[in-house]
């Protein structure tokens, strides 16, 4: 059983000179116990993308068209308040980008456990406290940080902090949007490490990751999925993503990619030409063409669907004709 | 040799009534040859950065020498030694729009480099296009814009293409490729390599980033709380790292084709 189905989502920004197609007919399919890594370049609507799927829309971004499904109830429908009562923080929480600069500054760590527990739950606050010590201790977090002030924390240490805060209530689904992306190395394994706590002690079920960086999702991700300008152009198991990235983009992408191995000096970088386009008004057929090493005629007219290419790895391509 | 440091050290005092120091940088020394690529790698709080701004005359060491050229940077006095100096060190900043003036106009960046090379001034425009389009940015897209119209990658290359005017003999690049988007990281790396082919130019890449260091540099120094552990070509100290930070440093970072262990 899937824990969370999103099916033909589509989410705009209406602007003045029309809609930003951030999200364009897009279907998606998180299964339990699964983290999902969701890689693309900047402004390829990544965000937007995990956004919607926990109904965090609100103007000027709307949901167009679509279902979300999350653990058997249609959350597209719900109002904002349902959301805040029955969903978020409970069924799936989001740890958004720089989360660990929204952390109050005159508020102790403590209380935003209070506030998250506060408003879905009615105990006393020693119950509060015990609760919050016992979850960091289930973590491996000093339990002294929870009476210190964000400032006198360092930037690892927030974020650990902010994730630890928002899976209080045992959320089936954790969303993590760029959570590493400004950190050292040392620090962000300290992040992935308690990602991956929150799975392995079951505090968790599934995990949708975000981020631009490939190979933290190596070490991460079970399941990659890859966007271009607001469409999945390539899903599938991250060891035949890494290895045998069939779609151009998702080739292109991971050349682009240095880290410290033999491998990679071997292989040498390279950059994808030209940028991401305008969401305002998307090229015809399908959306790489402009850029694509590989484009053929047929590109610049027909746009191409998601087919299954075999072990349940889905490709939008026309080098993968749906008949073949 | 054109640059050469030796024993470099700075010490911060902080506070205002005790008195507190720091040993920012700690006796670095090393030199960088004509068209060689050096890493300076290291996490935040290391003194990499520290190290960058007193090469640039940024920031005035405690002690130690910065030999650029046979000359001393910081004993170089009156306005036509800097000019010298300015025109021959460039320094390329982690975040491209702290080093733009946001009340002026992008041209002006551009021909105040062109001022510095003491070209007179009748063929500034074409001789600033031809530079727009070796940095592959197409001038109508830049020119006549403000630096916050501009997106992060496309400042980062305008500081590029200064760089390609005044062909400088030294570039210290701060995290250069940071901001911009992994696809385009590689068109901006060739630059560096085209201005090291064209004018022997030497750059420091100063980067937390060793996938980076390892793709790029003829020498990598790992600094770590102020001084430099370890140094030497990149097989070595990636491949066959010995010093225990550097071993950490090597481990910690997320691979593309390994897999932690013990994770």
């Amino acid at each position: 059983m899937a824990l969370l189905q999103a099916e033909d989502i589509k989410a705009y920004y209406s602007v003045r000179k029309g809609y930003v197609k951030a999200v364009d007919g897009l279907d998606l399919v998180i299964e339990k116990g699964i983290t999902v890594g969701l890689a693309g370049e900047s402004g390829c609507g990544k965000t937007t993308l995990v956004n919607t799927l926990m109904m965090n829309v609100k103007p000027p971004l709307f949901l167009v068209e679509g279902t979300i499904i999350l653990d058997g109830k249609v959350i597209s429908k719900m109002d904002r308040s349902t959301l805040k009562k029955n969903v978020w923080g409970v069924l799936a929480s989001i740890v958004p980008q720089s989360a660990l600069n929204a952390l109050m500054p005159t508020k102790r760590i403590l209380d935003f456990v209070r506030d998250v527990i506060s408003h879905h739950m009615d105990v006393s606050d020693s119950e509060v406290v015990s609760m919050a010590e016992k979850r960091f201790e289930e973590l491996n977090l000093p339990v002294e940080a929870l009476s210190l002030y964000p400032h006198e924390l360092s930037g690892g240490m927030k974020q650990r902090a902010v994730i630890a805060v928002s899976t209080l209530l045992n959320p089936k689904l954790l969303v993590v949007d760029e959570p590493t992306s400004a950190l050292d190395v040392s620090t962000q394994k300290q992040v992935l490490k308690i990602l991956m706590d929150l799975k392995t002690t079951g505090i968790t079920e599934s995990m949708i990751f975000v981020t631009h960086d490939i190979a933290v999702l190596r070490q991460i991700a079970d399941w990659i999925v890859i966007m271009y300008a607001g469409k999945i152009v390539e899903s599938g198991s991250t060891e035949n993503i890494l290895h045998d990235p069939e779609h151009p983009y998702t080739y292109c992408l991971i050349n682009a990619v240095v880290t410290p191995e033999p491998e990679v000096r071997k292989r040498g970088l390279t950059s994808i030409r030209g940028e991401p386009p305008n969401l305002l008004d998307p090229p015809k057929g399908c959306r790489f063409h402009p850029r694509c090493p590989k484009v053929m005629n047929i590109c610049r007219s027909k746009e191409p669907v998601l087919v299954e290419i075999g072990g349940s790895r889905l490709v939008s391509c026309h080098l993968f004709p749906p008949d073949a | 040799m054109p640059l050469e440091v030796k024993n470099l050290t700075k010490v911060f005092a902080v506070g205002l009534f005790r008195r507190k120091e720091i040993l920012a940088v700690d006796g670095v020394s090393f030199s960088v040859k004509p068209g060689e690529f050096v890493s300076l790698v290291g996490e935040s709080g290391s003194g990499k950065t520290t190290t960058a701004k007193m090469i640039l005359r940024l920031l005035q060491p405690t002690s130690g020498s910065i030999m650029f050229d046979g000359r001393d940077v910081w004993g170089l006095r009156g306005i036509d030694e800097l000019r010298w100096y300015w025109k021959n060190v460039h320094g390329i900043f982690q975040d491209p729009y702290a080093s733009y003036n946001p009340l002026h106009k992008i041209d002006r960046i551009l021909y105040q480099a062109f001022m510095l090379m003491g070209h007179s001034s009748t063929d500034k425009d074409s001789m600033v296009e031809e530079v727009l389009r070796e940095v592959g940015l197409r001038p109508d897209d830049v020119l006549g814009k403000y630096p916050h119209e501009l997106s992060g990658g496309q400042r980062q290359r305008i500081m590029v293409a200064r760089c390609y005017m005044l062909r400088p003999m030294l570039i210290l690049a701060d995290e250069p490729i940071s901001m911009i988007d992994a696809s385009t990281r590689a068109s901006v790396l060739q630059l560096f390599s085209k201005l090291r082919e064209e004018s022997k130019t030497s750059v420091i890449f100063i980067t937390h980033d060793l996938g980076l260091a390892y793709y790029v540099s003829d020498e990598i120094m790992i600094m770590h709380d102020g001084s430099i552990v370890e140094k030497g070509p990149p097989d070595e100290v990636i491949d066959h790292p010995q010093d225990p930070y550097t071993k950490r440093l090597r481990e910690d970072v997320p691979l593309l084709y390994r897999k932690w262990t013990g994770f």
